[in-house]
């Protein structure tokens, strides 16, 4: 018993993402079809040349119908996922292991989430009839205590750490406001986001990822397939997913300034990959930046930097565009919002645009290297699954 | 010889300064305080935390429950169960309710001492009362529980040596069901009837316990006829027991019982204690201490709730949570209401704060789990009740937007003594007072309310003392 990985079997060829924000105008049938008809375009194929589909979404539809029904898609496998907020990753996953046994030639993985027509703030959801007992805190709280705990556990004082998490979104907007399909394009100044209004804990609204809709998609096929679909594929090398025991508000040994899921996916995926140090042979990682301490802790547990040093490292600009290893170069959820089902796959447009050369000349990273990585994670500090990706814009 | 062997009692932490309600007013309020009950508690969560107080201090387990309230919780439905499930008492515990009237205190005191076995009176009551009226700032919250037995079960503390009742069909104080205020007849009308009553039934009291006025020690006047009350407060001169009302207001039902065992708590052994209720009639008890009340230490004293409650609640706050004002809600869903199947299946675990233990790791799961998370061993768990361990806070936040009728909500991850972590919500604490490293104990509480049920569970609270 094994996990073996499926290293350059399977390449993206096309993909396509929309605007993210508040679309009044659009409901998740129109962005599934925007981000459909987009994908098939890059790749130069028809819905006709894709054989099933893997359909994320956390709550704006469920079964296949809701991906085949606004496609007309005629009588082929549709699969509907969830895997908390990292349901869009969830998707491109089992579509690859798809291709890679070899049950189809074409599949598209694609994830959208309508979030802004329910009419409350921050993520809604239905859930099973329950005891009364589940906390009723907002995923903003339940982040917030990773602050406190690294802060407690690394020596820095309240101020020291408001600024680190002031930068982390400061950075984020800066990438953000180079980007036309963010939902934020505006850079924050540092003073606006640290007297931002308080949400949980010690973090202000600037802290945390917005709400908006969108959705994205990519076309897999087998890696030798690839370049009859295009010069350029993105060869998969590693695709990892931990769930967690969520033990860690049982446990007194966890200690709220990591994620153990994280940490796990993480290995698994370098394993996968052949990368032994992922801060010098990773070009660029998109991390999931739900709230401003999960992208501090996310840089440790990604082994991006030493324990205990990331608050350090984010304060010299080494995740900046221009750092050493750029991070959410595309503003990440922070200036993305987070559209549940769409936002794994958002991360892997990022990656689609920077190994290929084509994001905008203002944003475009100027690396030597091939890799990029994309993480994606659901659920709470102790409490969570992990997704994580490494794709490539070159065989072996 | 039967009588008293236990009791506890439940101040609620808040306490409201009348001339708060003079100053946003012009009208009503007036001097002292009265106790308030949380935002998050209604009869039957201080029921429960007045009985939990009688048994920490007291070691037979009750074999009957008989609760008392004016105020229920749920109608229809029996409130006395959740107090059985939140002690986590057996269920051939006999738990029933009596209820409506302050006079229904009796009742549960008549249930407790004449029914065989130890014998539990949970008399609880939380007294509201239209802005600015006297019921309004006069009332308090509280709960007070006095278990009965016999000398095989425990030492006797007090125990009766006579009473007697009268009973008197006039209106005095009177509301309809579903009203959030009583409505009261003219204050001379009952008076005089009371005064009547109260006569005949101390006398009666007196003759039967073979005593006479002049040898009793203390005498305690319990009813919320407020001038009946004084009226008759003139025969026992300096024997009078301070009924708090300055301190804490006049919890209704429960204000015999508090009062009784406020008196329990500074009594010596053999003083002879005259108590008279006040409550459509009078009751009479004439209560006899014990040597052995020298030896019993209450879990908490009345005095040292009211010494530890804080008074800084502002008064449009306690219009909020008594619902007389409604604010803006979040904008974000209704919580849920609780299945009833789950909240079945998982009784021990929400009312009576039943964890399991792994036998062979010792590892405590909140909540309780079928497989370890040390060692993954399946189905090889025993039951811990945690309710009565303390705590300390690990790491805490502060949410301002998760659904709260007094928000914001204070959540803290907690480490008992002894093993087993939990993340709670906090209660009854200032959110700027909160601290890594702050001890804590569990406190039963209503989460919220939704579509007619009660969602009732434990949080933390600052540990007293």
């Amino acid at each position: 018993m094994a996990s073996h990985g499926i290293k350059d079997q399977v390449a993206v060829v096309g993909m396509g993402c929309t605007p993210f924000g508040e679309h009044w105008d659009k409901g998740a049938d129109d962005l599934l079809v925007d981000a459909a008809h987009e994908a098939y375009a890059s790749a130069g194929v028809t819905q006709d040349d894709i054989d099933a589909f893997w359909l994320g979404t956390m709550g704006s539809g469920v079964s296949g119908l809701t991906l085949s029904k606004p496609l007309q898609i005629d009588y082929k496998p549709v699969s509907r996922l969830e895997n908390m907020c990292a349901t869009g990753s969830e998707a491109f996953r089992n579509a690859c292991y798809a291709v890679a046994s070899g049950a189809y030639d074409v599949v598209m993985a694609i994830g959208v989430e309508k979030l802004k027509d329910s009419g409350y703030s921050g993520l809604t959801g239905s859930r099973p009839p329950s005891d009364g007992t589940d906390s009723s805190l907002t995923a903003p709280a339940t982040f917030s205590l990773l602050a406190p705990a690294y802060a407690h556990k690394h020596g820095l004082d309240e101020e020291t750490m408001k600024e680190v998490l002031t930068r982390i979104a400061w950075k984020n907007h800066k990438n953000g406001a180079l980007n036309p399909r963010a939902q934020f394009r505006k850079e924050v100044a540092k003073e606006t986001i640290a007297a931002s209004p308080r949400v949980a804990g010690p973090l202000g609204i600037f802290d945390c990822s917005g709400v908006s809709d969108g959705s994205a998609a990519a076309v897999i096929v087998r890696a030798e397939d690839a370049h009859r679909y295009t010069d350029k594929p993105l060869y998969v090398k590693a695709l990892s997913f931990s769930s967690g025991p969520a033990t860690g508000a049982l446990d007194s040994s966890y200690d709220y300034t990591t994620f153990r899921e994280v940490r796990t996916s993480a290995e698994e995926a370098y394993k996968q990959a052949g990368i032994n140090d992922p801060r010098s042979q990773i070009a660029m990682a998109e991390v999931h930046d739900c709230f401003t301490p999960t992208e501090l802790v996310l840089m440790e547990d990604l082994g991006f930097a030493e324990e205990g040093t990331a608050w350090k490292e984010a304060l010299n600009g080494t995740f900046d565009l221009d750092g050493d290893l750029p991070v959410n170069p595309d503003g990440g959820l922070k200036s993305f919002g987070h559209p549940i089902g769409a936002s794994g796959l958002r991360m892997l447009f990022e990656c689609w645009l920077q190994l290929r050369g084509e994001a905008p000349p203002e944003r475009q990273i100027d690396s030597e290297k091939t890799l990029g990585l994309t993480h994606n994670l659901g659920g709470q500090p102790g409490a969570c699954v992990s997704f994580v990706s490494v794709v490539g814009s070159e065989l072996g | 010889m039967r009588g008293i062997i236990g009791y506890g009692t439940y101040v609620p932490y808040y306490r409201l300064d009348r001339s708060k309600i003079t100053a946003a007013m012009g009208s009503g309020g007036g001097r002292g305080h009265r106790a308030v009950a949380g935002y998050d508690e209604d009869t039957t969560t201080m029921g429960v935390e007045a009985a939990r107080n009688a048994l920490r201090g007291s070691s037979p387990i009750p074999s009957s429950i008989w609760f008392a309230t004016a105020n229920p919780a749920y109608l229809d439905k029996t409130n006395a169960t959740a107090i059985q499930a939140a002690l986590d008492l057996p269920q051939e515990t006999w738990a029933v309710d009596a209820g409506g009237s302050a006079r229904s205190a009796e009742a549960a005191i008549l249930g407790a001492s004449g029914t065989a076995g130890v014998s539990m009176a949970v008399i609880s009551d939380l007294r509201t009362g239209n802005p600015t009226s006297n019921d309004e700032s006069s009332g308090g919250d509280a709960a007070a529980a006095l278990i009965f037995g016999d000398d095989d079960d425990a030492p006797v503390l007090a125990h009766a040596l006579g009473r007697a009742a009268s009973t008197g069909e006039f209106l005095d104080r009177y509301r309809l069901p579903g009203e959030s205020s009583s409505r009261i007849w003219e204050e001379r009308f009952g008076e005089q009837a009371y005064l009547a009553l109260a006569q005949d039934a101390i006398e009666r009291a007196t003759k039967s316990a073979n005593v006479g006025i002049e040898d009793v020690d203390k005498v305690i006047i319990a009813g919320m006829h407020a001038r009946a009350v004084r009226g008759l407060s003139k025969i026992a001169g300096d024997k009078l027991v301070d009924d708090l009302t300055g301190l804490i207001g006049n919890p209704g039902a429960a204000q015999l019982p508090l009062l009784v065992a406020s008196a329990l708590d500074q009594a010596e052994p053999g003083e002879t204690i005259l108590c008279v209720h006040l409550a459509d009639g009078a009751y009479a008890s004439v209560v006899r201490t014990t040597d052995a009340i020298a030896d019993y230490t209450p879990f908490a004293t009345v005095a040292s709730q009211i010494e530890g409650g804080s008074d800084n609640l502002e008064y449009n706050l306690y219009l909020t949570w008594r619902g007389f004002l409604d604010r803006e809600p979040p904008r974000r869903p209704d919580p849920d209401r609780p299945g009833a199947p789950p909240a079945f299946r998982s009784e021990d675990w929400k009312y009576a704060f039943v964890g399991s233990r792994d036998r062979t790791s010792g590892a405590i799961h909140l909540p309780p789990m079928r497989v370890s998370m040390d060692g993954g061993a399946v189905d090889d768990m025993e039951r811990i009740r945690m309710a009565d361990v303390p705590a300390t806070i690990a790491t805490f936040t502060v949410d301002y937007l998760a659904f709260s009728l007094s928000p914001p909500t204070v959540a803290v991850v907690i480490d008992f003594d002894g093993g087993g972590r939990f993340q709670a919500e906090m209660t009854d604490v200032d959110p700027n007072e909160v601290n890594i490293g702050d001890r804590v104990e569990m406190t039963f509480r209503r989460l919220f309310t939704a579509q007619g049920i009660h969602n009732y569970f434990w949080k933390a609270r600052p540990l007293a003392n």
